[in-house]
């Protein structure tokens, strides 16, 4: 399908709005009526069509109007890209994968011609079309993988593997849930993994460690990851937090139906030919409760998600203060039937919700 | 999340057709490959190997062997393969079984073994067929003007893989010493006065390695900067009989074949990547054991391999009355 692009924003006034396509698409992230912890990781290997997990890197409706705040937050701070100097070939290996994957996979927006080292790369949705040398960063307007994330959706870490470890030597982090890239750039594994609470047993890391450092070439992996963000705001980073934290407290019961958002991270994770580098690409979608509830399955499933979640969790994503008000709001739709196992909504099949 | 799934052991395949097999010396002959859909191999870094499938009268070989080629010309991939008398038959299969023409299927590439980035400078020290992944760590760093210099060690001059190519390309970088004329790299000269930044990669016979790392140890290299190839071919062995708990059978390991392909010829999908010893990535548990272990790995720390609760199928060993593993 040709995609309709939204001009819409994820700042000052929230223009940011999602379309129908776009609920129905939302990676929803609870498979069942409660939410348990773990590395939960399947191969990324295409999925159902239209779903988010279809194509490589996935490009939706809010892509433009993405990568605009991207430059936004760019200009305010350039730091939330940085590149180690060693990891330039990792770039290049980043900037090749995405432009071979989405040319394969949306012929009718990107085009890579490639002759020998010279290649020519056509950006449609962003006007783009530039002629450069392959592995010759004089001849692009940024380093490669500035280059190519300025132009894709979601943050992109890009992570040195050696000595048994991965180490967080670049990245293109401006859509964060809450961490640091000036913080974390150069750490490793554990280091930057130091503050998550109830899955800090060893184990768990040690073994989510040895899956990414042993992912292979040509066979990329995912897992979702979710929290809770109040308005639609992509750029939720600890250096800003003094803008966004206050945003939790406009909630009231009038509008939290169109301000709460359930914030799904949808990461994958691709082995890099040249440098033996692993890509981490972290995509972010967001989708209002409002919307979430036109879905009858995540309607009476997102209450018991909720409801249910240990008080460390609810602490540790950000909304304990705002769960009892959540609840209120969701408790209405919830009318105790049965879900279907699975993420997809199935809006064919389910009943209809209780209108609130 | 339910998207399909493919659920396999062991890296992505890429059918191939043989497309050369050029004799280099009297016992290495290089194998080169292209697609059969005609496609350009993936993109790897200098030091990478691929698993070679071997179909030989019913059994299936898979055996590793470095990417020798240029890592900028996709159009072919190629190897170089020592026959191994008293080998396992792998490579005995390739000299004398495989011929020009042939489809076989390779994997995809696999790093365990690879240019530093942060490097300064790179001292390569080769011995014997050691010599394969440093050819297409040299096509990388060529490409990118990189720092480097090769020491090679060779019995003879005969047998001496791709050291006239290497002489003539590259005379001020490239040394050969050959031990047949009581000629040996001077490691500890070498690794001498180089300058800050450097880091030094080896990759040969095992006493060869070592021998090497104990010199840049001792000479005060940070462990960072010493790269091996750690990289070992399943040994024969004493047969030995195993139960696989999992799958609720008990299977007999011969003695030319690894615990691995043991338990690959009853059709239990095991994981596994490297082949060699050094990935982790087919570490089993012990359920219970009564017997010795020979573990032949890089993988497991020496707690680890001494506390009897884990086996790398993929080369590792069991000489005992009973063996139960978690699979
Ligand atoms: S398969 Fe790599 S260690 Fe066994």
């Amino acid at each position: 399908m040709t995609i309709q692009f939204n001009d819409e924003t994820f700042r000052d006034d929230y223009s940011f709005r999602n379309s129908d396509w776009a609920i129905k698409r939302f990676p929803f992230p609870f498979h069942e009526d409660s939410y348990m912890y773990s590395v939960n990781m399947e191969q990324h290997r295409g999925g159902p069509e239209g779903s988010v997990y279809e194509k490589r890197f996935d490009v939706d409706e809010h892509y433009v109007s993405e990568m605009r705040d991207r430059a936004k937050v760019l200009d305010d701070d350039p730091l939330r890209c940085q590149s180690l100097p060693h990891m330039t070939l990792a770039g290049w290996d980043l900037l090749e994968l995405i432009m071979v994957s989405k040319s394969e996979d949306y012929p009718d927006l990107f085009e890579l011609h490639r002759d020998g080292d010279t290649w020519r790369w056509v950006n449609k949705p962003l006007g783009i079309d530039d002629t450069f040398t392959f592995l010759d960063e004089t001849t692009l307007p940024y380093g490669p993988m500035e280059y190519i994330t300025r132009q894709s959706q979601g943050d992109f870490a890009v992570l040195d593997q050696r000595e048994n470890n991965l180490w967080m030597d670049a990245g293109m982090i401006t859509t964060q849930a809450d961490w640091s890239l000036d913080f974390d750039i150069g750490m490793n594994f554990f280091e930057w993994h130091a503050p998550v609470p109830m899955a800090h047993e060893m184990g768990i890391f040690k073994r989510a460690l040895k899956f990414l450092l042993n992912i292979p070439q040509g066979a990329p992996a995912r897992r979702l990851n979710w929290t809770m963000t109040v308005n639609p705001l992509l750029d939720t980073s600890p250096e800003n937090y003094h803008k966004w934290g206050i945003q939790k407290t406009t909630l009231t019961p009038e509008n939290i139906g169109a301000k709460q958002h359930l914030r799904v991270e949808l990461q994958t994770f691709y082995r890099l030919p040249r440098s033996n580098a692993l890509a981490f690409p972290i995509r972010c979608y967001l989708c209002s409760f409002q919307d979430l509830m036109t879905m009858p399955k995540w309607g009476r499933r997102l209450h018991r998600v909720i409801k249910d979640l240990p008080d460390e969790l609810a602490t540790y994503k950000g909304f304990i203060d705002n769960r009892p008000m959540m609840l209120d709001y969701l408790a209405q739709f919830d009318d105790g039937l049965p879900t279907s196992p699975g993420i997809f909504p199935e809006p064919e099949t389910e009943p209809p919700l209780k209108t609130g | 999340m339910s998207a399909p799934q493919k659920a396999k052991a062991g890296p992505e395949e890429i059918p191939v057709i043989v497309s050369a097999v050029v004799p280099v010396t009297d016992h290495v002959t290089r194998f080169e490959f292209t697609r059969s859909d005609g496609a350009d191999f993936p993109p790897f870094s200098g030091g990478a190997h691929t698993v070679v499938s071997m179909k030989d009268e019913g059994r299936t070989r898979l055996n590793p062997y470095s990417l020798m080629s240029d890592p900028a010309d996709l159009s072919t991939y190629a190897i170089s393969v020592r026959r191994e008398d008293d080998g396992r038959g792998g490579s005995l299969f390739m000299h004398t079984k495989v011929s020009q023409g042939d489809a076989m299927t390779i994997t995809y590439p696999v790093t365990l073994f690879s240019v530093d980035q942060r490097a300064k400078k790179h001292v390569f020290f080769a011995g014997g067929i050691g010599i394969t992944p440093f050819l297409s760590m040299i096509g990388q760093l060529e490409h990118s003007n990189g720092n480097w210099e090769l020491h090679y060690a060779a019995r003879t001059p005969e047998s001496a893989v791709y050291a006239d190519m290497l002489l003539m390309k590259f005379p001020t970088k490239v040394s050969v010493y050959y031990s047949g004329k009581g000629d040996r790299i001077p490691f500890g000269t070498l690794l001498e006065g180089q300058p800050l930044g450097t880091h030094t990669y080896v990759c040969g016979p095992a006493r060869f390695t070592e021998h090497l790392r104990d010199t840049a140890t001792q000479k005060g290299w940070p462990a960072s900067h010493i790269h091996s190839e750690e990289f070992t071919a399943p040994a024969p062995g004493e047969p030995f009989t195993v139960r696989l708990c999992k799958s609720d059978k008990t299977i007999t390991v011969g003695e030319h074949e690894s615990l691995l392909e043991a338990i690959e010829r009853e059709k239990i999908d095991a994981p596994f990547m490297c082949r060699g010893g050094s990935c982790g990535q087919c570490e089993t548990r012990v359920v219970s054991a009564n017997g010795e272990f020979i573990h032949r790995d890089h993988w497991l720390d020496e707690s680890d391999a001494e506390s009897g609760t884990k086996i790398m199928p993929c080369v590792s060993r069991f000489i005992g009355s009973k063996l139960e593993l978690d699979l």
